[in-house]
């Protein structure tokens, strides 16, 4: 028997793959295609501490090999969540985290607190989303913004908490010792790059926000390279991802220093996405007699 | 149940100048679809990631066949539309809510304008009571014996080539017609059109949306639309296309 097992602050997966927060919603809708028990863990839609209603529409545009999306981290607020979603995905086998949003540190302490006593395996802190204009982008893109929201975050949170960091940054590393500095635990990349499209038959842009969250396969080669240089400048366990589409693809992340990798926009290109990624990366070990996935992580320097 | 599959082409064939008609066989998806359900429809080309919601325009279930008439309005349709019978697409379905049938039997209308008259053909076959067709079209027609041959059809043109010149309202008022629930698909401004004017006639009409889709199925929330009340789903002011609808009541929305 071959070990997919991983294990991220203290916290064991059954295999290296999550969702990417945003795609999957918090499982519901994937859970009519596939038992989501075969995922090490599901990650849900960004929660606040109040309902956000979103950005207008059209929230997203197709791109060559990917898209752009501009939600505007539309939730239902954490009671909702609360409510509603985390009981619903007590009923699987997977590990649970919960990606948090908001747009002052006191909100986002605030849904850490609430979360303290619940039945969550790990909080993932997104202060990278370019979405939203009063929001997250002072935190992913300042390193001290970033060192103090991980620290006041730490206060408040009983779980280990990821730390979701922007691409949208002049140097990765930078940002990734910033929170390790704060305190984070594990370390999540790369959020979405910051894009444009215009539709020249309309001359206009092709999403309202003007601008929007790039993500899917074409921008996988700059989400490998700074997986790799954060593994490199620091010890927290990564969490890869960017356009990984399938096995082949989870195991580039992997070998670049990941431990464990999530699958993001590919749900909707298939909504069997997540599944069979941690099929094919079992069929890597497999072919290469890899007894072990954690002798992958990071063996690429 | 929703169903990924890879259905085989029947039948492809281009019924005006950009419109296409595809026939696929996908036992499952016909047996469970609805009128005014949708497909996701992929493509077989990697750098397009996302599907393509497409509306149902005819359910066989006998055959094990599903009909959808669509516009080619980019590279993605302009693929679906190069496919022949017995090649392979891949889609997912049935989606969305679909129109109601549980209305009672009443006088209708069923209101469809451009590439929102599609859905009104397997409507137009389940629905009870006096159905009256109104389809809207700038200038060239197309479905229309199917149309005819679920009710009463009238024909707006904005040219004016045929039937009365303008849009699905000046049929009303040109011909006098009345009803008691409208069923509605087509361009955002004639929704609105047809929406202000059930309100003001106080009749019960439902309206399909279209927006920008991921997913298709619920999660992404980049299809919303605008509601009127807080959603029980979302608990803000919109509500999922793709899941919650395509189809709406006029007065949940807000256009």
């Amino acid at each position: 028997m071959r070990n997919t097992k991983v294990t991220l602050a203290g916290v064991e997966l059954k295999n290296p793959v999550m969702t990417a927060s945003g795609t999957f919603g918090s499982g519901a809708e994937y859970s009519e295609f596939y038992d989501l028990s075969v995922l090490g863990a599901v990650v849900t839609k960004g929660v606040a501490s109040v309902p956000w209603p979103g950005n207008p529409t059209p929230r997203i545009a197709e791109t060559k090999s990917g898209m752009l999306n501009a939600i505007g981290l539309q939730n239902p607020g954490i009671d909702v969540f609360l409510e509603r979603d985390l009981p619903f995905l007590k009923q699987y086998d997977t590990k649970i985290i919960v990606n948090v949003c908001g747009r002052t540190v006191e909100d986002y302490c605030a849904v850490a607190e609430r979360l303290s006593a619940e039945p969550v395996d790990l909080l993932e802190i997104n202060v990278s989303c370019p979405n939203v204009k009063e929001g997250g982008i002072a935190f992913g893109q300042d390193p001290r913004a970033l060192e103090n929201i991980t620290r006041e975050v730490k206060k408040y949170a009983a779980q280990p908490i990821i730390m979701k960091l922007s691409p949208n940054v002049t140097d990765i590393t930078e940002m990734a010792r910033a929170a390790e500095a704060g305190g984070a635990d594990v370390l999540s990349l790369i959020n979405t790059l910051t894009g444009m499209k215009i539709d020249i038959h309309r001359r206009t842009f092709a999403i309202a926000n003007r601008t929007g969250g790039m993500s899917g396969p074409a921008v996988k080669p700059v989400a490998v390279r700074m997986v790799y240089q954060t593994a490199q400048a620091v010890k927290l366990p990564i969490i890869g991802m960017g356009g990984i589409c399938d096995g082949e693809d989870a195991v580039e992340f992997i070998l670049a220093g990941a431990t464990a990798v999530a699958v993001g926009t590919a749900n909707f290109a298939d909504p069997y996405a997540a599944k069979k990624v941690a099929e094919g990366i079992e069929a890597y070990m497999e072919q290469y007699q890899v007894e072990d996935i954690r002798e992958l992580t990071g063996q690429v320097r | 149940m929703k169903y990924e599959e890879f259905a085989e082409v029947v039948q492809q064939e281009r019924i005006a100048s950009d419109i296409y008609s595809l026939w696929i066989r996908t036992e499952r998806i016909a047996e469970e679809a609805k009128a005014g359900q949708f497909l996701s429809l992929y493509t077989g080309e990697e750098s397009r990631m996302l599907p393509r919601p497409i509306s149902i325009c005819q359910i066989d279930r006998t055959g094990g066949r599903i009909r959808m008439v669509y516009r080619v309005a980019g590279k993605g349709t302009e693929e679906f539309s190069r496919l022949r019978a017995g090649e392979r697409i891949r889609v997912l379905g049935p989606l969305g809510n679909g129109f109601p049938l549980d209305r009672g039997v009443k006088k209708a209308f069923l209101m469809g304008g451009g590439i929102g008259i599609p859905p009104m053909v397997q409507l137009a076959r389940e629905l009870e009571g006096e159905v009256q067709i109104i389809a809207g079209y700038r200038d060239e027609r197309f479905l229309t014996e199917e149309l005819a041959a679920g009710g009463a059809l009238y024909i707006a043109t904005e040219d004016g080539s045929a039937g009365t010149r303008g849009n699905v309202l000046d049929v009303v008022r040109e011909q006098e017609l009345t009803a008691d629930i409208i069923y509605a698909c087509g361009p955002r401004p004639m929704l609105r059109a047809v929406k202000a004017y059930a309100e003001v006639q106080g009749i019960e009409c439902w309206l399909s949306m279209e927006e920008r889709m991921a997913c298709g199925i619920g999660a992404c929330l980049a299809c919303v639309c605008p509601s009127a009340q807080v959603d029980p789903h979302t608990h803000v002011h919109n509500k999922r296309v793709c899941k919650d609808g395509p189809v709406f009541l006029s007065t949940e929305v807000e256009l």
